[in-house]
């Protein structure tokens, strides 16, 4: 082809790369951004985060009530009623504080756990992934059976044996144990699933052929590429933790008292019903709001970081 | 399901004793003498070596004897659960019944008019019952339809908030039982019709004239149920757990309460027996699923 020289010399490539790159992280956060429910849900997680974090200051600071005085005037009050915005329960406590003292738990399981599965699962899935055969194959037997085994009986199990006295962060070590031993299958077969499907990219086998070594390839290819789906995985797990320990409490093997928890809230709100409806409605729909919140964020994670969604 | 239930007599006995302290341990100062125990440790066979007793726990389930209470003194495991099973199984089969046509009929109806207020109410309320705990929408049904109602029709009407004798005591239960379910349900069934209604074959039906009804009855739904057979499998669990929970808010004296008495208390035969036995229901209710599903979907052979 007769290409002039000239032209080619007029024109040169412009090898700029342009100022705003858009990369997988930035482009999920655009697309998250725009999911309303999801954006609602993350607000209301870090104002429980924030009222968790304060709570304790503001009962030191005598601004809202301690959660453990029990006011013989003003048992079972309504909202409102002697200073109290949310009413007492059944013993004068004053709901409101208990509340917010009570969040720390259910935040604290609802995230410490996912950091227990997330080093255990991961590192199992990528193993049995990676190197398949008989490693593998143990691990899908085992979460086969696993999978017949429902999550709530088996942490009830383990909890009524586990149970044990002391603070409510020492109390919650074997409810932490139980929840994590339920979960972290479910985490390891995805990881699995993902390193298998990913495993055979050419991508991967480029970098095989040109020498990478097995712990590089895992760390710099595989993990990268799967933890889309692994970070869904562990945003859903929050609000599965956090309702196995409501339920524990609720069932009253959870946490004792007088730490306030808000499943316990609802079954001592449950005994006095009659007398005052409000000490039950408050920590049910902290309960239900808080998982919906969760979940919103889950399913906003989900659409923003699957790439077969994207433009 | 043979080895699901072994394994989970497995699990649960290397639990029931990895428990510290024996459980004769009494609470306060008094403890039992030495004697007392040594015949209370023959009478439930703790002298033996632990695999021995595994060994005779298995052969003993086999036979269907799942032992003696700790708490209830003199009564066996399956006395306590065969007075549970009629209130359990009541409630249970209650929900099941509303689970199927409400979710797969609010699915199909929500799928069929996509992005209309109907599919969106069903998704708000699907959305919603899957994130509520049961304790808590039982715990707000007690509220609104047993507190609230009394006092604004001044006691003309209400539910009962718990207990068991007339028939409105099943209601609530077997209401706040069955919502989760109903929910996945409904979601599935939207799904899978969504990816029904865009086949050829619908469109071949459409072509030929048949009737609406004629479509959804007949291409539709019998094609856009096949998965949901899959979740009946799950529900099952779901009914079970949520037992569990239903029992414990409404008062009721099922399976689920007694397990809930034998975990506070630690009544380790008692446990050990309640969760073999809801394993072997669960089981069980996923091989029939299995086995259904070959008569459904002509495409799933048994291998």
């Amino acid at each position: 082809m007769a290409v002039p020289v000239a032209a080619v010399e007029a024109a040169p490539i412009d090898w700029e790369v342009p100022e705003e790159q858009v990369g997988l992280w930035s482009d999920a956060w655009v697309r998250f951004r725009r999911n309303r429910l999801a954006v609602l849900g993350l607000g209301l997680v870090t104002f429980l985060v924030v009222v968790a974090l304060i709570s304790p200051l503001l009962v030191h600071f005598g601004l809202i009530h301690s959660p453990f005085t029990q006011q013989v005037e003003s048992i079972e009050t309504g909202p409102g009623v002697n200073g109290h915005p949310f009413g007492t329960d059944i013993l004068g406590r004053d709901t409101l504080a208990r509340l917010m003292i009570g969040s720390q738990v259910s935040l604290t399981v609802g995230l410490l756990v996912q950091g227990i599965i997330f080093p255990i699962g991961l590192t199992i899935g990528l193993t049995a992934g990676y190197f398949g055969g008989r490693i593998d194959n143990l691990l899908m037997r085992f979460t086969d059976i696993w999978y017949a085994f429902p999550d709530l009986l088996f942490v009830l199990v383990v909890v009524s044996v586990w149970r044990q006295g002391g603070p409510w962060f020492v109390q919650l070590i074997p409810i932490f144990g139980a929840i994590a031993l339920v979960n972290w299958v479910g985490l390891a077969r995805l990881v699995r699933g993902q390193v298998l499907s990913i495993k055979e990219k050419e991508y991967i086998e480029a970098a095989r052929s040109s020498g990478s070594p097995p712990l590089k390839l895992i760390l710099k290819h595989l993990l990268p590429n799967s933890l889309g789906p692994i970070i869904v995985t562990l945003t859903f797990g929050i609000p599965n933790a956090i309702f196995l320990e409501a339920v524990l409490s609720f069932l009253g093997v959870g946490i004792q008292p007088p730490q306030p928890t808000w499943g316990q809230m609802v079954a001592d709100g449950v005994e006095a019903i009659y007398a005052n409806p409000t000490a039950v409605v408050f920590p049910a729909l902290a309960i239900g709001f808080t998982l919906l919140a969760f979940s919103f964020i889950g399913d906003g994670l989900r659409d923003a970081l699957d790439p077969r969604m994207r433009r | 399901m043979i080895p699901v239930v072994f394994f989970v007599i497995v699990i649960t006995f290397v639990l029931m004793h990895s428990a510290q302290g024996s459980p004769w341990d009494k609470a306060g100062g008094r403890q039992l003498s030495q004697v007392v125990i040594d015949n209370l440790n023959k009478k439930y066979g703790l002298d033996k070596p632990v695999w021995e007793q595994f060994l005779l726990y298995v052969w003993n389930v086999l036979h269907f004897d799942f032992g003696l209470s700790y708490q209830y003194q003199g009564k066996s495991v399956l006395e306590l659960i065969g007075g549970g099973w009629p209130y359990t199984a009541t409630i249970g089969v209650l929900a099941f019944a509303m689970i199927v046509p409400i979710g797969v009929g609010l699915g199909v109806l929500a799928a069929l008019r996509q992005n209309s207020r109907i599919d969106y109410a069903t998704m708000g309320f699907a959305t919603f019952a899957a994130s509520f705990p049961n304790f808590v929408v039982g715990a707000l049904m007690i509220v609104f339809f047993s507190v609230l109602l009394y006092k604004w029709t001044g006691g003309d009407f209400f539910l009962p908030a718990g207990g068991w004798g007339v028939d409105d005591h099943l209601i609530m239960p077997a209401v706040t039982l069955a919502l989760l379910p109903i929910a996945y349900t409904a979601r599935l069934t939207r799904a899978s019709t969504l990816e029904t209604i865009r086949q050829d074959y619908i469109r071949t039906a459409w072509a030929k004239g048949l009737s609406e009804r004629l479509v959804v009855v007949r291409h539709v739904l019998k094609n856009s149920l096949i998965p949901v057979v899959t979740t009946l499998g799950p529900t099952f669990a779901f009914l079970v757990t949520g037992s569990v929970i239903v029992e414990q808010v409404f008062t009721i004296p099922g399976i689920g309460r007694a397990f809930v008495v034998a975990v506070t208390s630690r009544d380790y035969p008692m446990i050990l027996g309640t969760t073999v036995l809801f394993s072997i229901v669960i089981a069980a209710a996923n091989l029939v699923v299995d086995i259904l599903y070959v008569f459904i979907d002509p495409r799933v052979r048994l291998t």
